[in-house]
């Protein structure tokens, strides 16, 4: 971009649109034109819509660029447009008090975006914004310059492995898809709920790499596997096959090569299950989602009986990078086994709740108390958990641990889905399990009784435990149960439904024995542990607590000391919150 | 050239330290088989395409657990089926099934020839040591044959896929997901279908029985007859089961040339046997009402008034229609008659209408 301008981009991902983004826009637009601000400035000056770029609690989030000099607002709403319009495009005082401030750096300085980089600085919807970045020039090498043995070797030498789940080698599983007899190949691209911001801010990007990667194994036709709900990434995906097709990258004898691609759209239900391979490909032949048994797998034989590679959408993303900037340079950012970066969607207790990208081997306390801005309330960390709901809780005593797939792995995590939560000392552990088992047997499928008995089992002994009825032989249960599912269950969902109870039984064992033995909750979160109780020498009888309460447990005379009702309290902990001399006890 | 058995690579593994040597592709379930030795499998159904859900057929290779249903047999490999370690983790998979089954093997129609059960017993379990909640549903399906129990289901798919793959009529399929997967017609209606009873015979416990079998006998004081179905030509081979001389159920083995499979007549329309309304001698009419009478009787007075028409009005004033119940041999004789002793080409059948 020429430094002569004035460039203004609105983040319009998921999350800016519901902030008020497309007004924020459209306000910008009208007021540089009712200011007729080109002439008066004696510059061009655009305005376009970019993708999230993650720090999505401060959207609208708005960059002004006059000269190559950057300036963030954020939390801008309409109203503010015109001040800044106003006072910084027209007269180059930046409005100090809206812009972002130390935070924002720290969140942004500690990541290092390769994939995630073009999402907040390219128009999505503009095919052109992409190509400036080199956009399709992978593309164009690879079917030109590479046969698609080279591709797949380029691939295995850059180490990079499936962001989606397994971390299985990219290189690998197509060179054994090429390998296969059978010509007919398909090729799909997974799309997950980390994936939409990818999908959202670059979708050419995804696009780009499923072309190459259609090309390395012999697939003329490619899918798109994603979940209907995901409204804003399908339609730029949409719209960016049909920019791709327009410039000839899609479709037939493409660069001349004589390789033909085309891309076609899969929707899939919001079931957590239609993520795993077999069930997908089950879904787009039009079946129920369950999974199919392995062996064979996927590259021998996977949709409609033809050999098949399923990759995740940041792991096309990666490609077009692979292949343009080469192995090598790819390969020297990470670890050993584990290259690249990962995205990960931060939340839970750090400040900073967002989508981030990271080498491979930073460590959990540069995410947390760096890029996260440290626990709320500074209060202290307790756990992390890592690879969505089916991932491990990582203990804070193994913060300083580098994040890649053989550490994790080792800790009894994986890199799953990319998620990353958060807990501090105000969790309480079992709970945690428990809430991720709960999601986990709902969605089971249900095809094999490890999984489908198993998280449902264990679902009634965690809740068993956090209400207080829990037994050491429940215990014993939970441990057995997580061995047959890990073992014995068909598909990835069954096997590491476990993980969250191995590793928490593992590393906060004494929380669970304070629920059976002692039947306390230590971090005061199991409602049925708690007990609410009026001091008598602090209560001075205002009644405030008595008025509140919505089960009518409190009784008292005015002026004299008040008591619960044990029996009808249901321990919402509003007398808790509401009482001014703290004479209510918590335990 | 084809795959045949004897053009087909054969592998060679060693089960329970028993060598065995089965084409490429045979599985260890099927090779176990052929050496004779047992391993449990809920789901797996000769008649049907793997389906590896229920997981009680692990067994060791290399000291991982793998499902010897889904499994190949690889040159070289090491099998053991009975290993402290898979038959505890069976064991295990067997209770967490149990933990949601009924339990009420004293009134179930299947008991003695319940898969489930028969596992139970095996591995000794009286009650599951993992417990919880039970799938129960309100609605009974109300079709006219067969009884659907589904809380008795262990939701393992053989009759899903013995109705779509063999039978081709896909008139059930699973609904809802995890725990609360359930087989039934499409919205849960009644079930409306050929009535076939295939997927009564694959149901390894009591989720799908016979309507008119339930407390007319199980297992004991059964005389097993074989015989062949009386209802059409095509002769299916079924055993009756005869308590108190009557029949109370009818199955066919699936070493017949029938394969087991039956249709919905021969399987569940028996009941004709001891039914009051049943003809059992021929019936002449007489003064405006029928009358009993002997075979001989009956055959003369047939034969006799053929006769009568033949010579009054001609050979082509009687006609023949033959039914789908005859065999081709009797079908073949029948029109031979018509044509040869009676003189006449009107023949014709009720499987043209
Ligand atoms: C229950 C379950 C859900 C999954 N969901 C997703 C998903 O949403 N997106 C995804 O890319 N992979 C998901 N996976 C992993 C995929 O099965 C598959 O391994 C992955 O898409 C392969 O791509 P990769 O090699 O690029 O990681 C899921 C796996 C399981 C077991
Ligand atoms: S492990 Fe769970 S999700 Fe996977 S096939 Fe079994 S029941 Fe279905
Ligand atoms: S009776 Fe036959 S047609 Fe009906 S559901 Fe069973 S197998 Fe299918
Ligand atoms: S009804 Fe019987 S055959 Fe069908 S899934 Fe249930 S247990 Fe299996
Ligand atoms: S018989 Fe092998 S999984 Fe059911």
């Amino acid at each position: 971009m020429a430094d002569d301008q004035i460039s203004i981009r609105v983040c319009l991902g998921t999350s800016g649109k519901a902030s008020g983004g497309e007004k924020v826009l459209t306000l910008f637009k009208m007021h540089i034109e009712r200011l007729h601000l080109d002439a008066r400035v004696g510059t061009r000056c655009s305005v376009k819509k970019v993708g999230c770029r993650g720090l999505c609690s401060r959207d609208v989030l708005v960059d002004v660029i006059i000269n190559g000099e950057h300036t963030t607002y954020q939390n801008v709403t309409p109203s503010m447009v015109e001040r800044i319009v106003k006072e910084h495009l027209l007269e180059g005082n930046p409005v100090d008090e809206w812009t972002v401030k130390e935070d924002y750096a720290e969140f942004t300085s500690r990541q290092y975006k390769i994939v995630l980089g073009p999402c907040g600085v390219i128009d999505p919807e503009n095919i052109d914004d992409y190509l400036k970045m080199n956009g399709y020039r992978a593309l164009k090498k690879a079917l030109t310059r590479m046969t698609p043995e080279d591709v797949i070797e380029e691939v295995k030498r850059s180490g990079l492995r499936g962001r989606g789940g397994s971390g299985f080698l990219t290189g690998l599983k197509w060179e054994i898809c090429r390998a296969q007899k059978e010509k007919t190949r398909y090729i799909i691209c997974n799309v997950g709920e980390v994936n939409r911001a990818l999908a959202e801010g670059n979708p050419h990007a995804i696009i780009e790499g499923l072309i190459i990667g259609g090309y390395a194994i012999g697939a003329s036709q490619g899918y798109i596997f994603i979940r209907e709900r995901y409204h804003l990434s399908v339609e730029r995906l949409r719209n960016a096959i049909a920019q791709a097709q327009e410039r000839g990258f899609l479709g037939e004898n493409i660069f001349g090569s004589g390789f033909n691609f085309n891309i076609e759209f899969s929707f899939g239900t919001e079931a957590f299950i239609c993520g795993e391979e077999t069930a997908l490909m089950e879904t787009i032949e039009g079946k129920r989602a369950m999974p199919r048994l392995r062996p064979p797998y996927p590259a021998e034989k996977g949709l409609w009986g033809k050999p098949t590679i399923i990759n995740n959408a940041e792991t096309f993303s990666n490609i077009p990078i692979i292949i343009g900037k080469g192995a090598v340079w790819f390969s020297s950012i990470g670890t050993e086994h584990s290259k690249g970066t990962k995205v990960f969607t931060l939340s839970g207790k750090v400040r900073n709740n967002g989508l981030v990208e990271v080498p491979m081997g930073i460590s959990f306390r540069t995410i947390v108390y760096g890029i996260g801005g440290g626990i709320e309330e500074d209060r202290r960390l307790k756990a992390i958990q890592v690879g969505g709901p089916s991932g491990g809780l990582i203990p804070e005593s193994m913060i300083d641990m580098g994040l890649d797939y053989e550490n994790l792995l080792k800790v009894g995590s994986i890199i799953g889905s990319g998620g990353m939560v958060v807990f501090d000392e105000t969790d309480c552990i079992v709970s945690v399990a428990r809430f991720f088992l709960e999601f986990l047997q709902r969605e089971s499928c249900g095809k094999c009784v490890p999984c489908r008995l198993g998280t449902t089992r264990m679902l009634e002994l965690l809740t068993k435990i956090t209400e207080g009825r829990g037994s050491m032989k429940d215990i014993e249960a939970l441990e057995r149960l997580s061995a047959i599912m890990s073992t014995a269950s068909l598909c990835g969902l069954g096997r590491t439904a476990p993980n969250p109870v191995i590793t928490s039984l593992t590393h906060f064992r004494e929380e669970y024995l304070a629920h059976i033995k002692e039947k306390r909750c230590p971090a005061g979160v199991c409602k049925a542990l708690i007990t609410y109780t009026i001091l008598e020498d602090l209560c001075k009888g205002c009644g405030v607590c008595l008025r509140r309460c919505p089960a009518g447990a409190i009784t008292g005379e005015r002026k004299m000391p008040h008591s619960i009702n044990q029996a009808l309290c249901v321990k919402c902990g509003v007398c808790f919150e509401a009482c001014k001399f703290k004479a209510i006890k918590k335990e | 050239m084809p795959e045949t058995s004897l053009t087909k690579k054969m592998v060679r593994c060693s089960i329970n330290g028993v060598s065995v040597e089965v084409p490429e592709g045979t599985t260890i379930l099927e090779a176990a088989k052929a050496l004779g030795i047992y391993i449990p499998a809920l789901c797996y159904h000769p008649k049907i395409s793997i389906t590896g859900a229920c997981r009680v057929c692990l067994v060791e290779v290399d000291g991982a657990a793998v499902v010897s249903c889904a499994t190949p047999v690889e040159e070289g490999m090491t099998v053991i089926t009975n290993s402290p370690y898979v038959e505890e983790l069976r064991k295990d998979i067997i209770d967490l099934i149990l933990s949601d089954h009924p339990y009420d093997c004293m009134v179930c129609q299947k008991a003695g020839d319940c898969e489930l059960q028969e596992l139970a017993y095996l591995y000794q379990i009286r009650y599951p040591k993992f417990q919880g909640k039970k799938r129960m549903y309100k609605k009974r399906d109300g079709n006219p044959f067969i009884e659907r129990e589904m809380e008795k289901c262990i939701q393992c798919g053989r009759c899903v896929k013995i109705c779509d793959e063999v039978q081709g009529v896909g008139a059930i399929d699973f609904a809802y997901k995890g725990f609360d997967l359930k087989v039934c017609p499409p919205f849960e209606h009644d079930l409306d279908c050929e009535f076939c009873g295939q997927c009564v015979m694959v149901c390894p416990t009591g989720a799908l029985v016979g309507k008119d079998w339930i407390a007319r006998g199980r297992q004991m004081n059964i005389k097993k007859v074989d015989t062949v179905c009386p209802y059409c030509g095509c002769g299916c081979n079924i055993t009756l089961h005869v308590r108190n001389n009557e029949v109370v159920r009818v199955t066919s083995s699936p070493d017949t040339f029938n394969e087991g499979y039956l249709c919905v007549k021969g399987r569940f329309g028996y009941k004709f046997i001891n039914h009051p309304d049943r003809l059992k001698s021929p019936l002449i009419k007489r003064n405006g009402r029928f009358v009993e009478v002997s075979w001989d009787e009956a055959l003369d007075y047939v034969a006799e008034r053929f006769k009568e028409i033949k010579e009054r009005y001609g050979p082509d004033a009687l006609a023949g229609l033959s039914s789908a119940r005859c065999t081709v041999e009797d079908n073949y004789l029948f029109q031979k008659f018509f044509r040869a002793a009676i003189g006449t080409n009107n023949i014709d059948h009720c499987a043209r209408y």
